[in-house]
């Protein structure tokens, strides 16, 4: 009887410091990208897309500007 | 047409609509979702852009084995470059869509699994190109994977997600977005969306062309002059 009691008031312990931990781990708070209904990860979307075509178009540019020193290099060996 | 400059300024036009309809239209108002709807002119013409670069591919590899010119190859394998980089780019907006609406980074999920196999099998397109050094060889083979590769797309992003279960929009019994169907109000942002960010990859893919033909053209003045 004894030991029933015991490990009910155990697991019930167990289980309310669970949901005592859990109540401040892992909750949606209302920090920045969940503010004003989100629209901040619309706009994060938006510079996502905005930084890739930038960093492509740069890469492109340096691919550009190898093949331009290449015919460069072949015009000065006329 | 595509070489007049008229479809630029379109592209651009139409971005500058997207970006201040989409931000400032009204939407539906979706639990979870709340603003992040938009996201739709964004994330999802991504996809959009990504698949119709891809048909373009396929189109110029089918093409190549009519008529054997390594050109036809050139432009389908450029097509398929700047149709995975939007791939890329739709799956890091994705990730970042579903951090907050669905509280991970990445779910094991078919769509999401799906989206990431077939942007695999399109890098195994680049490295069977990148392993073949003769030109013709290359040129058929490739094509020949790339219409293998589109079709596995095909079956990993449109049909295997709808035949199961999905969190993702659009397939097997997810009701969130079924508001959006009806919306007119976000079809008119949604379609012109979808033509802008299209036009400019279709742009990348003509500046890319442009700068494969000169690189082709300068070794082919190298040779003749060898041979004089």
């Amino acid at each position: 009887m004894m030991k029933k009691i015991f490990l009910l008031t155990f697991f019930v312990l167990i289980a309310w410091m669970s949901g005592f931990a859990q109540s401040n781990m892992d909750l949606e708070m209302a920090d920045l990208m969940r503010s004003s209904g989100k629209i901040y990860v619309v706009i994060s979307v938006l510079l996502i897309i905005l930084g890739g075509i930038a960093g492509y178009l740069f890469y492109l540019d340096k691919k550009l500007k190898h093949l331009e020193k290449k015919i460069q290099s072949k015009l000065n060996n006329l | 047409m595509m070489r007049s400059v008229w479809w630029k300024y379109a592209a651009i036009i139409l971005l500058i609509y997207t970006f201040i309809a989409g931000f400032l239209l009204d939407v539906p108002r979706l639990p979870i979702l709340h603003e992040t709807i938009r996201n739709l002119y964004f994330h999802v013409s991504m996809w959009f852009g990504m698949i119709i670069l891809l048909v373009c591919s396929l189109v110029y590899s089918i093409r190549y084995l009519g008529n054997s010119d390594l050109k036809t190859d050139l432009w389908a394998s450029e097509a398929a470059k700047v149709g995975v980089f939007f791939g890329f780019l739709g799956l890091a907006t994705g990730m970042l869509w579903a951090k907050y609406t669905w509280g991970a980074w990445w779910v094991n999920d078919s769509k999401l699994n799906g989206a990431a196999a077939s942007i695999l099998v399109y890098l195994a397109y680049f490295m069977l190109r990148n392993s073949l050094d003769e030109e013709q060889k290359r040129a058929r083979i490739s094509a020949v994977y790339s219409i293998f590769a589109f079709s596995l797309m095909m079956v990993f992003i449109m049909i295997l997600p709808r035949l199961t279960d999905s969190l993702h929009p659009g397939n097997g019994g997810n009701p969130s977005f079924g508001k959006y169907d009806l919306d007119s109000n976000m079809r008119m942002v949604f379609y012109p969306a979808i033509i802008g960010w299209t036009l400019i990859g279709v742009w990348i893919w003509q500046i890319r062309i442009r700068m494969a033909l000169i690189k082709e053209a300068m070794y082919t003045l190298e040779d003749s002059r060898k041979q004089e």
